[in-house]
């Protein structure tokens, strides 16, 4: 099958998912990343990679965290940037989608980062620019519906390599809201091709994609097993919306059995690292005591995101 | 008119005849296979060497679009693509807008129809008004009107005593019921075949029991009421095990499958390709095989092209926002014969599954063969050309289809309507 990610060379063209990507791709983009996180360290915080570049933020579903990050990335790389929040509910008419990316490419755009709350839909865009010749104009997945959000993935990557060297010798536990979770499919994607020999998904059945097994994972329903001697712990949020009604009694309950409190933290490995995409619901999925404590990874997270998506979009439109 | 089909090879899955013969036409009718009747002088001899001639095509189900949704398709396009494949006979499903749940609505169709003079059609009435599964349809008047059977399409009936009274008054005149079987809640806000496939893209899933959940409760109401069930669109192994369940109890029941589910799953969907959001949703590839087995010992009766155009806005969306359905018409013939011929099936046996099969669950008699005193509605094709599946080969006004670069075998030669050359010269 034709991966639209890559052009004929092999090479990165989009970045839209992590599922399929070659493993030394993930590796050179994680790689790239590494001299970027000493640039916020410097009294100008800028490198001319992107100069003279545009770059459009197409966020159609409410982010301040991600496009904020992607927005400093960008302007850390001398990118012109503009933020377009486009919302829009699914079915109200007006501009298509298509059309809104038509208009920005006759804006002499260079590069989009399209968030979506429909799944696949930055891989329409991608196909679009595709059958339409523009080949110079690259895509980045800033979160598609429930199905992937690779600068996410990249970014948590970066931090458990940072924390902890060889991916060949790590069992990671993801836990939670996987169903509706395009950063748990991200995670689950790289850190198999990355060689993890066990990936561990913990949460109730309700919260479970179906034919979990097949990607590559191990589930679990009963947190204090999953959580044993595992060296990364990774939490999801859990969405309000979800918390009451038919997938879940309350989120008190949810709390109880598949919070992340110090206690069931315990079981992990002493030296276990503990990391969340943000934003936390605290008392939901984490208890302030181990978000705040001394294995959390939280905030690192955060700033090696920079880097991650500065390497991603200087290795798609850099000079 | 006088017509002589010269030298093709006769394919009439209702008479059990393959054999290389002429057919002769005259008045609309088969007036006789083999030696010309007494007197016959031919006006017009099409020659049919190394070609097969076979009843029209009969579609179980094509959505022409009208009314209501004419940006789609239109029936003259339809008709088009109806003649360029071979279909001479279709039933069309009550969902346009307004749906077709009066008389007046019916006969406009039928009429709109015989002035395009191309394929016949047969509407499929409503069961209950506008779909919605509230309130009866005038089902006698209906049928006076034209229609053959009575469906819900694709709009499940939420509530059962509804489903159950409408199936009641249905048998009262014996009339057919055809329900796709569909569990409202439990394929709500869902897109594709909740397995790996959805898993992996992140697209909501409707699960297998959205159909065996459905198709129970008609099986037992059927059973309850008695009336004259007939399943379309089966998707599952599942359901298509409870239909065979049910029959082994004694009970009379059709089912029909679609051209994209005998040949996709939702491995197809790939990256997101929205021709192949189709409702119900291409199931994983176990599923497809069981359909494709009960096709061809015949569990499955009928085969249908399921029909819905769909113009370019409607599918140049995100998979989850994209509009259901594939164009069909046009792929009916080659995906039968490809089926057939992978299944080790004769052409006669690949065939009847369009033609006599499905003429019996519309209750068509005077056409879906080819018996002297037939409608002469004939497709004549030839069986190996090649065609290749691309947007400016299609006549239909939808381009969407999952098969869009296929390459295929089996292209119609000849379309006759009541002995009328519609299509080919």
């Amino acid at each position: 099958m034709h991966n639209p990610q890559l052009n004929k060379h092999g090479e990165l063209q989009h970045l839209l998912t992590l599922d399929g990507l070659p493993r030394n791709i993930i590796n050179a983009i994680l790689d790239t990343a590494a001299p970027f996180t000493e640039v916020a360290e410097r009294e100008v915080k800028k490198l001319p990679l992107l100069r003279g570049k545009s770059i459009f933020n197409l966020f159609f579903e409410n982010s301040t965290r991600t496009r904020t990050t992607f927005e400093i990335a960008a302007k850390r790389l001398s990118a012109d940037v503009v933020n377009l929040n486009v919302s829009t509910s699914s079915t109200a008419k007006g501009e298509s989608l298509l059309d809104t990316v038509d208009n920005l490419c006759a804006m002499q755009a260079d590069m989009f980062v399209v968030r979506h709350a429909a799944s696949g839909a930055p891989f329409l865009i991608a196909q679009h620019l595709y059958n339409t010749g523009r080949n110079d104009i690259h895509v980045v997945n800033a979160g598609d519906g429930r199905h992937a959000h690779p600068t996410q993935g990249l970014l948590d990557m970066y931090t458990i390599r940072h924390y902890k060297r060889d991916f060949t010798q790590l069992t990671v536990a993801i836990v939670g809201d996987v169903l509706h979770s395009r950063v748990a499919r991200s995670q689950i994607a790289a850190l198999t091709t990355l060689g993890v020999p066990e990936v561990r998904v913990i949460g109730p059945k309700t919260l479970l994609p179906t034919a979990m097994e097949r990607m590559g994972v191990r589930v679990f329903h009963d947190m204090r097993e999953g959580l044993k001697d595992v060296d990364v712990v990774m939490m999801l949020r859990l969405q309000n919306e979800r918390m009451n009604g038919a997938l879940l009694p309350t989120p008190q309950e949810f709390y109880k059995v598949w919070g992340l409190t110090a206690e069931k933290l315990a079981l992990a490995k002493p030296d276990a690292i503990v990391m969340h995409p943000g934003p936390m619901n605290r008392g939901v999925e984490i208890d302030s005591a181990v978000a705040d404590g001394a294995q959390a990874v939280i905030l690192p997270q955060v700033t090696f995101g920079i880097a991650v998506r500065m390497a991603v979009m200087s290795m798609l439109a850099g000079q | 008119m006088k017509i002589r089909i010269a030298n093709g090879r006769v394919i009439d899955p209702a008479n059990k005849t393959d054999r290389i013969q002429d057919v002769y036409i005259s008045d609309g009718k088969i007036a006789a296979l083999g030696d010309a009747p007494d007197g016959f002088v031919a006006q017009r001899t099409l020659d049919a060497s190394n070609l097969v001639v076979a009843p029209g095509l009969i579609d179980l189900a094509a959505r022409l679009r009208e009314p209501g949704f004419e940006y789609r398709a239109t029936l003259e396009s339809e008709m088009d693509a109806a003649m360029a494949g071979g279909v001479t006979s279709l039933a069309i499903p009550p969902d346009t807008d307004p749906v077709l749940d009066e008389p007046g609505l019916v006969e406009m169709l039928c009429y709109r129809a015989k002035k395009l003079n191309r394929a016949h059609v047969y509407p499929v009435g409503a069961l209950t008004l506008g779909l919605k599964g509230e309130r009866l349809s005038e089902m006698a008047e209906l049928v006076e009107a034209g229609c053959v059977a009575f469906s819900q399409a694709n709009v499940p009936i939420v509530d059962n005593m509804v489903l159950m009274r409408a199936m009641q008054y249905a048998a009262t005149f014996d009339f057919r019921v055809w329900l796709q079987p569909i569990a409202p809640f439990l394929s709500r806000g869902g897109y594709a075949h909740d397995g790996e496939v959805a898993s992996r893209l992140g697209l909501p899933g409707i699960p297998v029991a959205a159909e065996t959940v459905a198709l129970y409760t008609y099986l037992q109401l059927a059973r309850i009421t008695g009336a004259r069930l007939h399943i379309t669109r089966l998707s599952s192994a599942e359901g298509l095990q409870l239909i065979e369940q049910a029959r082994a109890d004694g009970m009379d029941v059709s089912c029909d499958v679609s051209i994209n589910h005998l040949h996709l799953c939702d491995m197809d969907i790939g990256y997101f390709d929205a021709n192949c959001h189709l409702v119900p949703p291409l199931r994983s590839q176990r599923d497809r095989d069981a359909l494709r087995r009960a096709l061809a010992d015949g569990r499955i009766n009928a085969l249908c092209s399921d029909h819905t155009p769909v113009d370019d806005d409607g599918k140049q969306t995100p998979f989850s926002e994209s509009e259901p359905g594939a164009t069909g018409l046009e792929l009916l013939l080659p995906l039968t014969l490809k089926w057939a011929n992978e299944s080790g099936l004769s052409l006669l046996d690949g065939i009847a599954r369009i033609t006599s099969e499905a003429a019996r669950i519309v209750g068509i008699t005077k056409a879906g063969h080819l018996s002297p005193g037939a409608r002469a509605d004939v497709c004549v094709f030839d069986p190996a050309a090649d065609i290749r599946i691309a947007r400016d080969s299609l006549r239909s006004q939808g381009k969407n289809t999952p098969f869009l670069g296929f390459e295929l075998q089996g292209k119609v030669r000849y379309t006759l309507v009541e002995g009328q050359l519609m299509y080919g010269d």
